[in-house]
């Protein structure tokens, strides 16, 4: 088989209900059908999941490490999005 | 009960999450649309009282900490809309019916803010009874719901802390601040409870919510965490209590509180707040003046997919 005429898949898996889809893995298929047999052969051979999502990896567009300065800075210099940064007098100071 | 209606009712009591591709029956589904989108429409909205304050802040510092909220209330929102979508309805049908009254948000945000006390008010009461419920919310037995009320409470906890500070400057100002505070208290202590809505008796969509898990506690319930919660607040404040009925019942372990002014509740969701129509009015414009904006997305996308086609040709 020549797999290099097959697709990159990223495979996300459900392992209960109520909780995210969780990045697991990837994998070589033909098309999306036979991803999902593939996630389910090789990435739930023990129960791992009640649901799996794969998507083709090139479909996926990701932020760049040369981009995290922009990206992420200008959270820095704004403590006050934290409830830590409020001082309040101890008797209230659960809220 | 059809086979997949008794599957859906053996997820609900064993406490296990609906998603969005599970069979659901319609009742579930429609419950759902119109407590989450109620949900959305409010952080939305919500942005409008307190967004009116942002330009007269009083400092920079409590600019900067409004306008960090604010922003939080429309991620709040876009993250709620996108839950409701999973249930199978689209953004676009949901702003029209927010637009045509046919949907509702919460009561409270048709009151209007006159001074800086009530922004202080909304952050620490508004925002408080929200987070009550809220925290409530993220057992809700609908998948995305829960994960988004999860990540919204951790994200509001600041809201709360930031109005109730900025109230405790006030409350430990000069006589004319401390009188403010008192007023934005007065104010906005009652319409904060009956946020909680109708009592569990009068509720029209409470026992069937609660029966599918959507909701986890009653109405009635809730509201009484809040008031519990809001005495040795307001004691701290050292601002006099709104309630002159308010008194601690040992045997019940709560605080007992007066009566809500219901009818004012009933007219200020009929139609009849102070602020009912200036708030719909204010979204129509505010989403027809970025009508542009939407369309230049459009034009820009169609643009770069013409030059995509014309190099690959």
């Amino acid at each position: 088989m020549n797999t290099e005429k097959l697709e990159l898949f990223e495979v996300f898996i459900r392992s209960k209900r109520g909780l995210d889809h969780k990045h697991i893995g990837s994998l070589h298929a033909e098309d999306h059908e036979q991803a999902l047999e593939y996630a389910r052969d090789c990435y739930t051979r023990r129960s791992e999941g009640v649901s799996i999502w794969v998507v083709k990896s090139n479909d996926i567009c990701s932020s760049q490490e040369d981009d995290a300065e922009c990206f992420y800075d200008p959270s820095d210099d704004k403590p006050y999005r934290h409830a830590t940064y409020y001082v309040l007098p101890d008797p209230v100071n659960n809220m | 009960m059809t086979s997949q209606e008794d599957n859906f009712m053996r997820k609900i009591e064993a406490d296990e999450k609906i998603e969005p591709k599970d069979w659901m029956p319609e009742a579930y589904r429609k419950n759902l649309i119109r407590q989450m989108s109620q949900h959305a429409h409010s952080e939305v909205i919500g942005m409008q009282p307190e967004g009116n304050w942002i330009t007269r802040a009083p400092s920079l510092r409590r600019k900067v900490v409004l306008l960090s909220k604010v922003q939080d209330e429309a991620g709040h929102g876009l993250y709620l809309y996108s839950a409701t979508e999973t249930l199978g309805i689209t953004r676009a049908e949901l702003i029209a019916a927010l637009q045509s009254g046919e949907a509702k948000y919460a009561s409270i945000f048709n009151y209007p803010t006159l001074t800086w006390g009530d922004v202080g008010a909304i952050g620490w009461l508004v925002d408080g009874a929200a987070i009550v419920n809220q925290v409530s919310l993220q057992r809700t037995s609908y998948g995305p719901y829960s994960r988004g009320m999860i990540r919204i409470c951790k994200e509001e906890s600041f809201h709360q802390r930031q109005g109730y500070e900025a109230l405790l400057a006030l409350a430990n100002g000069s006589p004319e601040q401390k009188q403010m505070a008192q007023d934005s208290l007065n104010r906005f202590y009652w319409p904060a409870l009956m946020m909680f809505g109708p009592h569990d008796s009068e509720s029209a969509h409470s026992a069937k919510s609660m029966e599918w898990k959507i909701k986890r506690e009653t109405n009635d319930d809730l509201r009484q965490k809040f008031i519990d919660q809001t005495v040795p607040q307001i004691e701290v404040l050292g601002l006099e209590h709104p309630d002159k009925a308010i008194k601690w019942n040992e045997e019940r372990g709560h605080y007992d509180s007066g009566e809500i002014d219901w009818d004012e509740f009933y007219s200020v969701i009929n139609g009849n707040g102070h602020c009912n129509r200036q708030r719909v009015e204010h979204h129509i414009a505010a989403h027809d003046e970025g009508t542009w904006v939407r369309d230049a997305i459009t034009a820009y996308n169609e643009k770069k997919n013409a030059k995509k086609a014309q190099n690959v040709a």
